[in-house]
């Protein structure tokens, strides 16, 4: 049962223009960092230049003594008060979690660890007096590449004994979901095809626009923080639970908030700092990171490096995949930073039907920067694992990789299907979505020409890449939560307040930061109400105006929070008919509503909703033992994941004499189930797609061996821009979704979780006939060059497994460094 | 993002400004468009104590011509250097090498001289002035001196200009009738270059009759390609020649290496890129 | 301290500022004028620009002094009596931004673009928004709305 089927559409569906726009174009916005307070004070931070180091002395005397500084708080300051930044999900019971002060004591564990925090009256003076402050450090030894401190050779945190965190497996046959991993790779070795790749998943910066700001206003009983933040209230929970104050005692405001892609999900040091320092001072205190300080300290995602094993029969249908995963935790274990993996554990068998597979994850502490979420989160790790390497089992068998993909993918009829995971995917059609995908790419035309270029040797060779993924969105039903042994629940909030002069009020936990929540909460609500689009305002961020609320992350705003609306919406309605019903002279059975009217059956009498509202309001003449409002909240807690898929074709050109890179076509077709805003959900896919192509071509975190980060600035971290970028071709087919009654799925990750491997996909099917099977990302032109010609010194009687062509097991150079490394 | 405390002065003229550079020596750092300088000062790589700003002084900005010469102030933006006929005509390829550098904002206030001056090697000004054989005239306590561009550029951020001493034009000989291309390799738009070629041409009839080839970002200073010059004139301007001629264009250069990649690849990038940049000079 | 006189979106004002104080500080924090901001550190995100004397420069790329009896306009001064700029409007017709923290200087930007070029290419506009990074539309969108503005598009 879907709604848009037993109501008329009005709004949901129309590409309405954003509420939001307005006065994000003319600059009225309210940034954090554009908050000015009476006496308000500025925090600068000293940050460590040492990935490991012991600290001697914080010697902050001249800094105390200049000018307009307050003071200077270290790690010593405030070791009773501060207690260890949260870890809200131990993957494991037995996780081992080094605490994480939000001012280093004794100890700094990466490079940007804050070890001193100076207050003045402007942040000028503090950051000049920042510079006065004389740390006296004790290098340690630091544990920085992944692979080497999985093996404990270096320790990140030496009083810990280790550097692994966290063990962590799904096993197909122990689960009772399907077979068991060895036999079907025994199996296959002696009858069918085995395929071993390892894969790199570089670490990545999420490079919100909007570096990271914090302002706390303690001048009231109750402390008001502003922060840049996506989760207002699990912030708020975390003070609270963290520094022992009363939750009522906090309120947290996410103003404007300029992106986050998970970046912004983090508790940090930075907001327990301005907390501490505010409370300590009495007055209100800021802190603005640099983009610098943003990219060096705000949490990285990604890194991890996948071995995968599939086995499958000679005629190509997949018999099981195994995934061994080590994943870089950084220094600390972030609030949901072991459990981001783990969000990949169910994806990798994405749309195809397994019969055996295995999941291993191990989590692994560095002296780096910590990581967590980024757009995707697990998700596109695992998608791109999959991805590659059945394109890797259709470069074996010689067949095209979308006809690899066809012959192992669930079919529609098909559906629902319960997964190898034991996860019950509740419709798709992978068919539909391929088809339409392959028709406005121009597929075979695209694959003649790139029969001809390589037939004539052409300089300019063309690589097309394919991607068919599916995700678990809408995080997420609080029993699959509770089983993985996260720390909170997956529900969402929202209330509808019905105002006297006719216009609607909704409140949503969920807190938007670019995605439009203020237009497509209106849309739902207006038809869900039947009234007008314009008379719903969206109010949500503030923990004092959505008291409730589990914020925005994981596609789930519109898949958790927008059913929550329809709750709360249905409620109104139901509150109403009785008044209704009394106004109208009626038996509440005789009421039936229809597109914001309560019409008395079998008549033409009938009652607005805004005029029940307003005598609602009065209350002059309701009836007996009512009670006089129509106002309701509701709380949905999901009953299942949301299954989004599409198919992503993209086609680059590759310029063998460079190694260059141009993209020339993307196209992508996403069954993302009904759509609210055709508008909104275009600019989701564009954006997501281009994050997912920088993954794969630009971006990367690159720490050199003494654990500084090397690209710490926009100068190497390579973001981006219009001119390196196409405009994409994206359209849709729709299978609603049948387990929320607006047969959503979300779309917030999508592009980025299918684009990555639909690009690298690309690159080496552009220079395989080189003998490439692998280009590690990102794609540099370095490497693609050196990919292409690593063959060269093969065919001269090198090593024929050097370079980029060799992603077997046990690469030559395991090392995690990118300098000169065609890997 | 906030710079260390400096003081300010923003002479009227030439003569107020090396007054004040031989006041504070040292101490003092010119700012003339300042779009590179100000990073350096924001993130706290240099903390001048005072800032002597051209900005005022109104005969460092303009283009003109002076017989074989064309005259390029030094306070003379990229975005006017770029939109200017005088520069397209008698040397198009400043005009191409000005196109994409940087970008839109930065060239509007970024300087010729500055950036000439600032000596990035992977500027993109370096190599074409160096392949045009620009003359650059410094103004100093005793007067001016001219200074040709293979002595100017010294090593990384360093020129002939000493310390009391400000670049005030750059000469550059008119290569009229010369076909020019600025071939840039970046990974994304907005970075420095990896390696750049500057090439401008002079064909008769479909054969090179002389060529000049600067290379960016190639060593501490920009290169000039001699003898890549030298095999190219009589050549005919077809990809099999000129290709043959741009196997030593990375002859003798010691470039970097890092992120974007190894000295290595630099080098086979600079044959390539060369071998490009001679063809799209030669074909107009 | 030095003095400074500036006519910022179409008003003159006045104030002693420190020389190393960046024209971006200046209108955010002096002048309340936080339409304005700022993304990075290295001048690559364009996220401040305005214009000065009517051409766009990076704000964090000049200092206040430098701004001394020029002319800025700022996001905050381009509608005018009420008006959007068609820029403006575009942006928002063609869904030109998301999270809206680059929105500022995108638009700024690309009216300066069409001031110097009023028909350009798709690619012309693509290298035209070159110096500013946009972390969320992926670029198609505002691609779109230069050329919505510029009469290209339907």
């Amino acid at each position: 049962m879907t709604a848009t089927q037993d109501r008329p559409a009005l709004e949901i569906g129309k590409d309405r223009r954003r509420k939001e726009d307005q006065r994000l174009i003319t600059g009225r916005t309210r940034w954090t960092d554009n908050f000015q307070l009476p006496g308000m004070l500025h925090l600068a931070m000293v940050r460590s230049p040492y990935a490991h180091a012991k600290i001697l002395n914080v010697s902050t005397d001249e800094a105390k003594a200049s000018l307009n500084v307050v003071t200077v708080l270290t790690g010593a300051d405030v070791a009773d008060e501060q207690g260890g930044l949260p870890n809200a999900w131990a993957i494991t019971t037995d996780q081992i979690t080094p605490n994480h002060p939000s001012i280093a004591v004794d100890r700094v564990a990466f490079a940007g660890e804050i070890v001193a925090v100076v207050v003045a009256r402007s942040a000028a003076a503090a950051r000049d007096a920042a510079e006065l402050v004389d740390v006296d450090y004790e290098e340690l030894p630091a544990a920085i590449d992944l692979k080497e401190a999985a093996e404990d050779k270096v320790l990140a945190h030496p009083d810990l004994g280790t550097n692994k965190s966290a063990f962590w497996q799904f096993d197909s046959a122990g689960a009772g979901t399907g077979g068991s991993i060895d036999e079907a790779i025994d199996k296959a070795r002696t009858d069918g095809i085995v395929i071993e790749r390892e894969y790199r998943q570089q670490r990545l910066i999420p490079a919100f626009m909007e570096p990271r700001s914090v302002v706390v206003d303690p001048t009231s009983e109750q402390i008001t923080m502003w922060s840049a933040t996506q989760n207002p209230h699990i912030l708020r929970f975390l003070l609270a639970a963290v520094l022992g104050v009363s939750e009522s005692k906090i309120r947290v405001i996410a103003p404007d908030v300029g992106g986050g892609f998970g970046g912004k999900l983090q508790v940090t040091p930075e907001e327990f700092i301005t907390f501490m320092a505010a409370r300590r001072l009495g007055k209100p205190c800021k802190y603005t990171e640099t983009r610098s300080e943003s990219l060096m300290a705000a949490h990285h995602g990604r890194d991890q490096w996948q071995k995968l094993t599939l086995a499958a029969t000679k005629d190509g249908r997949v018999t099981g995949l195994k995934v061994d995963l080590i994943a870089d935790l950084g220094a600390y274990v972030a609030l949901v930073g072991g459990g981001v993996p783990v969000l990949g554990a169910f994806m990798f068998n994405s749309i195809y039907k397994f019969e055996a597979y295995q999941f291993n994850c191990q989590t692994v502490l560095t002296n780096k920067t910590w990581t967590d979420a980024y757009r995707g989160a697990g998700r596109p790790e695992a998608t791109f694992g999959i991805e590659r390497i059945m394109d890797e089992l259709a470069a074996e068998l010689g067949v095209d990789p979308l006809e690899i993909r066809e012959k192992n993918w669930i079919r529609n009829d098909e559906f629902p299907f319960t997964t190898v995971c034991g996860m019950e995917y509740d419709s798709g059609n992978y068919e539909a979505a391929t088809a339409k995908a392959k028709e406005i790419f121009g597929y075979d035309a695209l694959r003649a020409e790139q029969k001809q270029r390589r037939e004539s040797g052409d300089p300019v060779q063309l690589g097309i890449g394919v991607s068919t993924f599916t995700e678990m969105c809408g995080l997420a039903p609080s029993r699959v939560l509770g089983s993985l042994n996260y720390g909170a629940g997956g529900w969402e909030s929202a209330s509808i307040r019905m105002l006297p002069t006719g216009k609607v009020e909704v409140v949503t936990g969920s807190s938007a930061h670019g995605q439009g929540h203020e237009t497509a909460w209106s849309q739902i609500v207006a038809d869900r109400l039947g009234v007008a689009f314009e008379d719903v305002e969206v109010l949500h961020g503030d923990t004092q105006i959505a008291a409730k609320g589990m914020d925005t992350y994981g596609s789930r705003s519109l898949v958790v929070g927008g059913e929550a609306l329809v709750l709360a919406a249905d409620k109104v309605i139901e509150k109403a008919k009785p008044i209704a019903a009394h106004l109208l002279e009626c038996s509440v059975d005789d009421i039936e509503f229809s597109a914001g009217r309560f019409g008395v059956k079998g008549t033409d009498q009938g009652l607005a909703i805004g005029e029940i509202a307003l005598a609602t309001f009065a209350a002059h003449n309701l009836p007996d033992g009512i009670e006089p409002t129509l106002d309701s909240d509701a709380t949905y807690d999901p009953i299942a994941f949301s299954f989004p898929h599409g198919t992503h074709l993209c086609a680059v050109e590759i310029d063998t004499e460079t190694g260059g890179l141009t993209m020339r076509k993307y196209a992508c077709v996403d069954d993302i189930g009904n759509i609210i805003n055709p508008l909104i959900v275009a600019g989701q896919v564009h954006g997501g797609l281009v994050q997912g192509i920088a993954q794969a071509l630009w971006e990367e975190a690159v720490h050199d061996e003494a654990g500084t980060l090397v690209s710490a600035s926009f100068v190497d971290y390579l973001v981006p821009t219009a001119a390196d970028t196409i405009s994409f071709d994206i359209d849709h087919t729709t299978s609603p979704s049948t387990t929320n009654t607006l047969g959503t799925k979300g779309v917030g990750e999508a592009g980025t979780i299918a684009s990555t491997p639909a690009v690298v996909n690309a690159v080496v099917d552009a220079i395989r006939h080189f003998g490439v099977n692998d280009v590690r990302m990102p794609c540099t032109p370095q490497r693609i060059y050196k990919a292409i010609h690593s063959h060269d010194v093969a065919e001269s009687g090198g090593d024929p497994t050097a370079g980029a062509a060799a992603a077997q097991f046990d690469p030559q150079d395991t090392a995690d460094r990118t300098e000169g490394d065609v890997q | 993002m906030i710079p260390a405390q400096f003081d300010y002065v923003a002479p009227g003229s030439v003569e107020e400004a090396l007054a004040a550079l031989a006041e504070h020596g040292d101490e003092a750092k010119v700012i003339a468009g300042g779009q590179s300088l100000l990073p350096v000062l924001r993130m706290r790589l240099n903390a001048p104590s005072i800032v002597i700003d051209l900005g005022r002084i109104d005969s460092l900005r303009g283009i003109s011509e002076d017989g074989d010469e064309l005259v390029i102030g030094a306070m003379t933006t990229h975005s006017d250097v770029g939109s200017s006929a005088l520069v397209a005509e008698h040397a198009a390829l400043i005009t191409k090498a000005v196109e994409h550098l940087a970008d839109s904002q930065i060239r509007h206030r970024g300087t010729f001289g500055g950036a000439l001056a600032h000596a990035d090697p992977a500027g993109d000004l370096g190599a074409p002035a160096l392949a045009l054989d620009a003359r650059f005239v410094i103004a100093g306590p005793g007067g001016s001196r001219t200074v040709p561009a293979d002595e100017f550029f010294v090593d990384l951020f360093e020129t002939a200009i000493g310390e009391d001493e400000l670049l005030t034009e750059v000469r550059i000989p008119k290569h009229t009738g010369w076909g020019a291309h600025y071939e840039k390799f970046v990974r994304v738009s907005h970075q420095w270059p990896i390696v750049a070629v500057a090439a401008t041409v002079k064909t008769d009839g479909g054969t090179i009759s002389e060529a000049r080839v600067g290379l960016t970002n190639m060593g501490s200073t920009p290169l000039r390609a001699a003898v890549v010059e030298r095999a190219l004139v009589g050549q005919p301007a077809t990809d099999a020649a000129v290709r043959e001629a741009a196997k030593a264009a990375a002859d003798g250069t010691n470039p970097p290496t890092d992120l974007n990649g190894d000295s290595d690849y630099r080098k086979h990038l600079a044959t390539v890129l060369t071998r490009r940049a001679v063809l799209a000079a030669a074909g107009g | 301290m030095t003095k400074i006189e500036v006519t910022v979106d179409g008003e003159k004002v006045s104030d002693d500022v420190e020389p190393r104080m960046l024209l971006v500080q200046y209108l955010r924090e002096k002048l309340g004028k936080t339409g304005t901001v700022i993304g990075c550190d290295t001048s690559n995100c364009g996220a401040c620009t305005v214009h000065l004397d009517g051409r766009s420069v990076k704000s964090c790329n000049v200092l206040a002094v430098q701004a001394d009896g020029h002319e800025v306009t700022t996001i905050e001064g381009l509608a005018k009596n009420g008006e959007l700029h068609p820029m403006q409007a575009a942006f928002r017709e063609c869904h030109a931004l998301q999270c809206g923290f680059c929105t500022p200087g995108m638009i700024m930007q690309s009216v300066d673009l069409l001031n110097e070029n009023p028909n350009p290419t798709e690619g012309e506009i693509r290298a035209g928004i070159e110096g500013n990074l946009c972390r969320c539309t992926g670029y198609h969108n505002i691609v779109k709305a230069v050329q919505h503005a510029a009469g290209g598009a339907s």
